[in-house]
């Protein structure tokens, strides 16, 4: 699914290298969690790997299911299959959620030669995965995360997830700003998404969240590398222990 | 103030491009004699003025240059609305063309014929409030139009309007040089909502004089010609009494010069007024909104919202002024002008001016001028959408918190549409 290999990259205003080699396979199906300190470069991978402007990629590849991330536009790397829930989803004024999501579709579907959804069924779409999310209607009618609350915005990038049924999911600190309930229904909503062949990346400070969401595989990165990989247990050993020992013992 | 002598010629042969009006009424030919006056004293506009340092007048003085007709293949900006219809080409009221002129509740005659009359409540607007509005800041072009303009429609609204008053201006000729005034006075407690679109003229002169009584609601929604040659100054003169309402706003798509002028006085308490406008521009596209608001009586409320997106050498410039003298207390002014430029080649200049005695007000005032946000333009292409129509997303959001300035939400969505259109020509 998704296959990483040797990424290197820089911040484009600055000289200065963020990732310094990573290396990730995750197969289809499969959850792998990314834990580490801050400033580890986690933020950085998920940008780097949906496009954002103001990174140069100074080395390695990025490929989903075969095809080269890296030398695509955002737009096209959506259309490909891949999702980035924000970790501070952008406020947009002036544009409609629904226009938004409508638009985002529609475009990703016209890209790959799928028939555009006319208005009744694109609502009839987002008003069922609203419904599981607890988002109501009115939600739905404001700006694209105008006036929401942490809790709203990240159950906004779910429900985006939900409706545009992307193949990878990253979520960067998707937990954060988020008391339990509102976490519990974030990771049911990503659960439900689980399908056998839909891939998450999930990147996450804490473990608790791991705790609603299992990974398969944990890594935890550190100063733009992946430093460790294990199973569950791994993120438990960091909740107990803290990234210091870990870090300490890999060096 | 001695006119310069340098600006003689330029005054003298602002006068001789147009004939010299025929008013048999004497309160009309006083009027224009007037005009004629204040313009001679105060001289045709320099670029040196303060008020034409961002704008340079000689562009709108010089003979006028044709101006080809767009042809967009749109149907007229408000044809979907029921209205009652004004039709003018090249500045000539076409009675053919235009709705019978009788309505409920309001008189419409035209410029002339009211003119002609011996006493008429015109005679109270008409040069009155363009005369009033002439200092501290001299508007020689609005001067000009009192003193020769024979065209145009007076309207006095006495009871309820059942329907939009719309005026469309065509244009047949390339060159067409047009003057239109109108003189709007809306009695007590009475509502009016007034449309203007069109193409006008290469060279469009329009003034409007609008007296507001108190408790009546203006409503004015204008959507100017495209034409990309084409020139345009207009007017707008409004005075306000007690507890009234104006809620002016200008759509602004193509044109190589624009300059739109709104004085308002604020003379009763209570009143409220708003003039906004969005303006969009590519190439040799120069747009100029300047504002005088006057707070001249108790807790009036007041707001100026502007915005411009300009790409490819476009320029936008905003003079928005707010004067609240001491005995104008609890007045709230707020005041907004942003420029969006899509290239960095754009120029967007804004100056704001709050001139105020009163020490119980509430007045603020914004300007930015920027590119398109990328964290939001990234999020949107993120999602899957392209990166031309995630910024014709941003455009039209920036644009709109001047479109919500207009109560109507099915006008507000005409000129939304017209906008999006206009984007989607622009790509190509």
């Amino acid at each position: 699914m998704l296959n990483i290999k040797n990424l290197k990259a820089s911040l484009e205003e600055e000289d200065k290298q963020i990732l310094k080699g990573i290396d990730l396979d995750v197969g289809p199906g499969q959850v792998h969690a990314i834990m580490g300190p801050n400033g580890s470069g986690k933020s950085t991978l998920s940008y780097v790997l949906s496009g954002k402007g103001g990174y140069i990629v100074d080395g390695g590849s990025a490929t989903l299911d075969g095809a080269d991330l890296l030398d695509m536009e955002p737009e096209e790397r959506a259309a490909a299959g891949l999702f980035l829930a924000f970790q501070y989803p952008v406020e947009i004024p002036g544009v409609g959620n629904m226009t938004f999501l409508r638009t985002a579709l529609n475009a990703q579907r016209k890209a790959r030669g799928e028939a555009e959804l006319n208005a009744a069924e694109f609502l009839k779409l987002v008003r069922a995965e609203a419904k599981e999310l607890k988002i109501d209607a009115d939600m739905l009618k404001r700006p694209v995360n105008v006036g929401f609350s942490g809790g709203e915005k990240k159950r906004n990038e779910i429900l985006q997830m939900a409706v545009l049924q992307p193949k990878m999911c990253i979520l960067d600190e998707t937990d954060s700003g988020l008391d339990v309930d509102a976490m519990k229904l974030v990771a049911e909503g990503v659960n439900a998404m689980r399908d056998g062949k839909r891939a998450f990346l999930v990147i996450t400070h804490y473990q608790r969240l791991l705790d609603h969401i299992k990974p398969d595989v944990v890594h935890i990165m550190a100063d733009g590398r992946i430093v460790k990989t294990g199973g569950p247990e791994l993120a438990l050993e960091v909740e107990n222990n803290g990234y210091a020992d870990l870090l300490n013992e890999v060096a | 103030m001695a006119v310069p002598a340098k600006n003689i010629d330029a005054t003298e042969a602002m006068i001789a491009a147009y004939p010299r009006p025929n008013d048999s009424a004497k309160w009309a030919s006083d009027a224009r004699a007037r005009a004629l006056a204040t313009l001679r004293q105060n001289g045709a506009p320099l670029k040196r003025d303060e008020y034409w340092k961002f704008t340079d007048p000689a562009r709108l003085l010089a003979p006028t240059p044709s101006a080809e007709t767009l042809d967009t293949g749109e149907t007229p900006v408000f044809d979907t609305v029921g209205k009652l219809l004004i039709v003018f080409v090249d500045g000539i009221y076409r009675p053919d063309l235009s709705d019978d002129l009788t309505m409920t509740g309001v008189e419409i005659e035209t410029l002339a014929a009211a003119m002609s009359k011996d006493i008429h409540w015109a005679s109270d607007i008409f040069g009155v409030l363009e005369a009033n509005g002439q200092t501290p800041v001299s508007r020689p072009i609005a001067a000009l139009n009192t003193a020769l303009a024979v065209e145009g429609v007076v309207i006095r609204v006495s009871g309820a309007a059942p329907k939009p008053i719309a005026l469309r201006y065509l244009r047949a000729r390339d060159n067409a040089d047009v003057m239109v005034r109108h003189v709007i006075k809306l009695e007590k407690g009475t509502d009016l909502t007034l449309l203007e679109n069109g193409a006008a003229a290469a060279r469009f002169n329009s003034t409007l004089e609008v007296d507001i009584a108190d408790g009546a609601t203006f409503h004015h929604v204008r959507a100017q010609g495209r034409d990309h040659g084409r020139l345009a100054a207009t007017y707008m003169f409004a005075r306000l009494g007690q507890e009234s309402r104006l809620k002016s706003f200008t759509l602004t798509v193509n044109g190589a010069l624009t300059r739109n002028e709104a004085v308002i006085e604020l003379t009763g308490d209570d009143a409220f007024a708003t003039v906004s406008g969005a303006s969009a521009g590519d190439g040799a596209f120069h747009h100029d909104d300047t504002i005088f608001i006057t707070h001249n009586a108790l807790n009036c409320e007041s707001r100026q919202v502007f915005k411009k997106v300009l790409r490819n050498k476009a320029t936008g410039v905003f003079q928005g002024k707010i004067l609240v003298p001491a005995h104008a207390q609890k007045t709230d002014g707020y005041q907004i002008a942003q420029g969006l430029l899509l290239e960095d080649d754009c120029t967007f200049l804004a100056k704001p001016e709050l001139e105020i005695y009163a020490d119980d007000v509430v007045c603020s005032h914004g300007s930015t001028c920027g590119g398109v946000d990328e964290t939001a333009l990234f999020y949107l292409t993120s999602r899957g959408v392209p990166k031309a129509a995630a910024q014709d997303m941003l455009v039209l959001a920036f644009m709109d918190e001047s479109i919500q300035e207009i109560e109507d939400s099915a006008l507000a969505d005409i000129i939304r549409a017209r906008l999006g259109g206009w984007m989607e020509r622009r790509r190509g």
